[in-house]
């Protein structure tokens, strides 16, 4: 007769427990507004990513098309995967003098791991992560970049 | 008709079926990644599990010796991706002590921070899909609602999520947001009002409690012959926190307990990674207000080079002992890199402890293993 009972108990104390659960997900169901789901495709104009969220290394250029890399080539060493490709050409400035200036920052999308060295090791802080995670493309070679812009030229007062 | 159903009952009990093959994975839902189990079952009654790795397997202690040290931590982020944090500190760690610096005091405490916080997110992360292998499809959801508050502290510090890189040789990346402080404490504050409605979720969950109470028992002499450690070993009751015994960055400062179990059994180990994530909040808290000011980097050499010789640190990640071991010969790139994974070890006892269980209970040990296959594989 006791084992019945504490049968009958066992029962009414599995269902309590299950019950405790139900409350938990109740009080979810009604305050929906507590709910964090972000309609992401839809507030693409309102998403702002955090500042140092790293989506994807750009050069950022000023208004006179202007830019801040020497072409050292440190960027290059250090990247872990080979991503960055510096191709450098020699000008003769106003002074007759030869010089190596960037010709292409050649970044590879497609294999860098976000690793931040990049940017951390650039002597004049000429690239910087970008907040642009949308890296989705319909062929390969558009994840190839050409970082510096046609036409762009090095910043005055960039020590070499 | 009484007799036939009589003489049916007779012959079932002399039905022998044979033993048979079953490939649980590699694209198996429970198993958490690509890892292939070759079960060997009658009827439903698991006979031998054979665990078979391999599939993502990525090379990555081969790959390091053709990086410099300060490149190693990141791909480090790749090996179990739900502790990177420590992994990447391992690797640091590693590289300071050959070269004998000491880092600053900030550097220590956002790097205990960070250990814990990360902690929590894989313990939540673990909550949550474990849950899901039993069922509780619910727990999922919340778990994943949680976790998502850490990522958004790590984001704003560190600029990643999950393969964070925070940490690099000589201090972290770096310097801590000026909102994380606060935001860490509005996190403690919230979790702390969230974990009591995990353990009503689940825990007290009868279901939930028939299908892992006594299921998978590993026992402290397993535990201790198999190399079992974190949270599983712990649950069997073998004090293996690296934390407590080996103590680095700002472990020493802090008072935590180290929870051990009893039982050893699937509920046990479900019952730690919940104690731990308390003690985890408890540290959090004790270091959160006291960052000392200062550098948050050394200022390393350009070119880092370890002395000639062998190099082992060890952490507490999320699974257990993360070692790692560097042979270095005096060049910038180690020689010889292995990492000791915690995964790997905790992986090879389900053989043992799976014996003669439910093929449903075996999804029910594995959740509560914690396994994260990059790991197991490297
Ligand atoms: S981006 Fe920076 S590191 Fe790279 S080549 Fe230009 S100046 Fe040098
Ligand atoms: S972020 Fe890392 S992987 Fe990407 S280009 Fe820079 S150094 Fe290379």
């Amino acid at each position: 007769m006791k084992s019945f009972f504490a049968y009958i108990a066992e029962i009414f104390s599995a269902i309590w427990s299950l019950l405790t659960g139900m409350k938990v997900t109740a009080k979810y169901f009604f305050t929906p507004w507590k709910n964090v789901t972000q309609q992401y495709p839809e507030n693409r104009d309102t998403l702002v990513m955090y500042e140092r969220f790293r989506g994807e290394v750009i050069m950022p250029h000023n208004e006179n098309n202007e830019h801040k890399c020497t072409g050292c080539g440190i960027c290059e060493i250090n990247c872990p995967n080979g991503s960055i490709e510096i191709i450098s050409k020699s000008i003769v400035n106003e002074e007759g003098k030869k010089k190596r200036v960037i010709d292409q920052h050649i970044y590879h999308l497609s294999m860098c791991t976000f690793c931040n060295l990049c940017v951390k090791t650039c002597p004049s802080d000429a690239i910087v992560m970008g907040q642009n995670f949308e890296h989705a493309y319909w062929n390969r070679t558009s994840m190839t970049k050409v970082l510096n812009q046609p036409g762009s030229k090095i910043m005055e007062g960039i020590k070499e | 008709m009484a007799e036939i159903i009589e003489k049916f009952i007779s012959t079932t009990d002399q039905i022998k079926t044979d033993e048979y093959l079953v490939n649980m994975g590699p694209q198996h839902p429970s198993t958490h990644g690509v890892l292939r189990l070759l079960v060997k079952l009658e009827g439903e009654i698991v006979h031998n599990v054979e665990p078979h790795v391999g599939y993502i397997h990525s090379g990555i202690e081969k790959m390091t010796e053709s990086l410099t040290y300060p490149q190693i931590p990141h791909l480090t982020d790749r090996m179990d991706y739900l502790s990177a944090h420590m992994n990447n500190e391992a690797v640091c760690l590693c590289v300071e002590n050959a070269l004998q610096v000491e880092v600053p005091e900030r550097v220590k405490y956002i790097r205990t921070i960070f250990d814990e916080l990360q902690r929590l997110a894989s313990h939540q992360l673990w909550w949550c899909a474990s849950g899901m292998d039993l069922g509780a499809l619910t727990a999922f959801f919340y778990g994943l609602r949680d976790r998502e508050d850490i990522l958004d502290i790590f984001e704003e510090t560190c600029g990643a999520r999950l393969t964070l890189n925070y940490t690099v040789p000589g201090g972290v990346m770096f310097d801590i947001h000026p909102n994380f402080q606060r935001k860490v404490k509005a996190f403690i504050t919230k979790f702390k009002k969230i974990l009591p409605e995990y353990d009503k979720l689940l825990t007290g969950n009868i279901i939930f409690q028939n299908r892992t109470k006594g299921v998978g028992v590993l026992s402290k002499e397993d535990a201790i012959a198999f190399g079992v450690t974190g949270p599983t070993g712990r649950a069997s009751g073998f004090s293996c926190d690296v934390r407590k015994h080996h103590p680095y960055s700002a472990y020493p400062l802090v008072k935590f307990e180290e929870k051990l179990g009893t039982d050893g059994d699937s509920f046990m180990r479900w019952k730690l990674r919940m104690d731990e994530m308390w003690e985890s909040l408890h540290i959090i808290e004790q270091l959160i207000d006291n960052i000392p000011e200062g550098d948050y980097a050394l200022k390393m050499k350009g070119v880092i080079k370890l002395p000639e010789g062998e190099f082992y640190q060890r952490v507490e990640t999320a699974r257990g002992e993360l070692g790692v071991y560097i042979v270095s010969d005096g060049k910038k790139n180690p020689y010889r890199v292995k990492f000791r994974s915690p995964g790997f070890s905790n992986l090879f006892t389900i053989n043992h402890i799976a014996k003669n269980w439910k093929i449903a209970d075996l999804v029910a040990i594995m959740a509560t293993f914690d396994l994260v296959i990059p790991d197991i594989d490297r």
